[in-house]
């Protein structure tokens, strides 16, 4: 027996009254309990589709369904299922946080003695309980975001939307965010996040879509979506006296400085020879890291082939 | 949603009004009571005082003390729900209630109680300090209720109209300013309409605050300008047209939905 997808996306369109048309017929199906990420530059039509789903913007085609349930024809049955955390910050500054939180699970319909021990329970879980009784404007921007994600939690849902949810958040309070998603992901809600920092993506979701110009550009499982990826970029510290780069079939090397070189390497090949080749020419490597995260370079180049094919097709048009 | 949770978000929003209204009561409950304070020193005693007696026999103060009561709880259940809406609009913590299963009538219905409790509390602070100045005897209790409870109504659906619509703070000082304050004044607070000629009668009965000053005098003093029951009919249409009007906004998310 086959689950209910916890969202299908079917030919989801939405042109704005000033003409725009930021979706341009999205289709996509999100398994339930998946951590799914929705990546996409500025502009890409992300917010839109999550505008929609949570029925803040209007489509002008198409349907999303959230565990079966149309958005279009049952919208409150719907929202019922989704909590979501916005790019910007929306609450009301002058309550308290667990005003904040109490009030949102009452408008799920959420008695207000449950809605306090959930209250008590999320806050304390996004470490913002000994703030629980101060005005929304005195917390910092970590808390903030921290106090959306507490929020979302409130009507418990079985779909979490973050959008953005780490924009402009430190190290540590974004790690300590992820901890708590994880864990809500781990104990079977399902996660759609949208994020521009790809490490995250790549770390946390099993399953992605890149959406760019209102058009979903790649749709499918994290790991398939790596394995693509035939060429890797290596930078290594390096001591000694830099001499000869050694030449080895396949691998580019490149001298940055006197320190530092760059390979690009297939990522069939291992890294013995390499360091073995490095060695004979008298080169210690003293640490190593990728140029650019393995995400953020698919990213990159399944964004730029996408408006090259845009921009042909035009030309042929 | 089930009746038992639509009843549970009723409850949260209006809870959540009422908090505001008291976080904030030197900006809700004081201003009013200060300003009608002023009103019946400088209208009801020191000009009233030689005014005399007017419409069935009652001073000029206790003429008018029902008129300001109604003018009072107007003005604030109007400012209530129109600077609490806008005000969520423009934090967006809107959002908070627009991504909610709430259905749309619990949100106004939510607000309209909130500005309409707002609009009762400060009519009865008013009403207690015009008992420093005068002594009045509620004639029809009911119809006294019965008339704040619309008018107060009336107001709050507008209100909400009125933020649905506005873009800016300015937007929702505009009405106040420009059409709910002259109406208030040429709708009989002051005056009974019997002492104006025509054509300037017959402008008034297209004014509905007259029809609720007149109902409200009616309820606490036993005098009307107007038929109690045409006053009664005007404020229900406006309650039902306003409220199809508030409606309609939310369903087809005017300003608040892209």
């Amino acid at each position: 027996m086959t689950s209910t997808p916890a969202l299908v996306v079917e030919n989801l369109r939405k042109t704005y009254g000033n003409g725009v048309e930021a979706l341009k017929g999205i289709s996509l199906t999100v398994q339930p309990g998946d951590f799914f990420a929705l990546l996409g530059p500025n502009g890409a039509g992300k917010s839109t589709l999550i505008g929609i789903l949570s029925s803040l913007v209007n489509s002008s085609g198409g349907d999303a369904k959230i565990f079966g349930i149309s958005v279009n024809q049952q919208r409150n049955e719907a929202m019922r299922l989704i909590g979501l955390v916005p790019q910007e910050i929306n609450f009301n500054q002058f309550e308290k946080l667990f005003d904040i939180c109490v009030n949102e699970a009452g408008f799920y319909g959420v008695p207000r003695k449950i809605a306090a021990e959930r209250a008590e329970k999320y806050l304390k879980e996004l470490r913002l309980w000994d703030k629980a009784q101060h005005q929304a404007r005195m917390l910092s921007g970590g808390m903030k975001r921290r106090l959306m994600i507490a929020r979302a939690m409130m009507n418990e849902p079985k779909l979490l939307i973050l959008d953005e949810p780490t924009a402009g958040v430190d190290i540590e309070i974004r790690r300590s965010m992820w901890q708590f998603v994880s864990g809500i992901n781990a104990a079977g809600t399902t996660v759609i996040l949208t994020t521009h920092y790809l490490e995250e993506a790549e770390q946390l979701c099993r399953n992605i879509a890149i959406i760019d110009g209102g058009r979903i550009v790649e749709n499918t499982s994290m790991r398939s979506l790596l394995a693509t990826l035939d060429v890797e970029t290596f930078v290594f510290d390096i001591s000694g006296i830099l001499g000869e780069l050694p030449t080895l079939p396949g691998i580019v090397l490149r001298r940055l400085d006197d320190h530092t070189l760059e390979a690009d390497m297939p990522r069939a090949q291992d890294l013995n020879a390499l360091f073995a080749a490095l060695s004979a020419n008298s080169i210690t490597v003293t640490s190593m890291r990728n140029k650019t995260n393995r995400l953020e370079e698919l990213f990159v180049r399944l964004v730029e082939n996408g408006r090259h094919d845009d921009a042909t097709g035009e030309k042929a048009a | 949603m089930s009746t038992s949770t639509n009843l549970v978000a009723l409850q949260t929003l209006v809870r959540r009004e009422i908090v505001r209204i008291m976080r904030i009561w030197t900006q809700t409950l004081i201003p009013p009571a200060i300003t009608m304070t002023l009103y019946f020193v400088v209208f009801g005693k020191l000009i009233g005082s030689r005014i005399g007696t007017i419409e069935g026999g009652f001073s000029y103060i206790q003429y008018i003390v029902p008129g300001l009561v109604m003018m009072s709880i107007i003005t604030n259940s109007y400012g209530n729900i129109s600077s609490s809406f806008f005000g969520a609009k423009f934090s967006r913590s809107v959002e908070e209630m627009l991504v909610s299963p709430m259905p749309n009538w619990v949100i106004l219905l939510g607000y309209v109680t909130g500005a309409v409790a707002r609009g009762l509390v400060v009519g009865v602070l008013v009403l207690l300090i015009a008992l420093f100045f005068t002594s009045l005897n509620v004639v029809h209790p009911i119809i006294t209720f019965l008339s704040v409870l619309l008018g107060a109504t009336i107001f709050s659906l507008a209100g909400f109209v009125n933020a649905v619509f506005a873009k800016k703070f300015d937007d929702i000082a505009l009405v106040p300013t420009f059409v709910l304050t002259p109406l208030t004044y040429l709708g009989g607070v002051f005056y009974s309409i019997n002492m104006l000629g025509e054509p300037w009668q017959a402008i008034s009965r297209v004014n509905p605050i007259l029809y609720m000053v007149n109902a409200f005098r009616f309820g606490v003093l036993g005098i009307t300008d107007v038929n109690i029951w045409v006053a009664f009919g005007v404020m229900l249409v406006f309650v039902a047209g306003l409220s199809i009007i508030a409606l309609t906004l939310l369903k087809r998310g005017i300003g608040l939905r892209s």
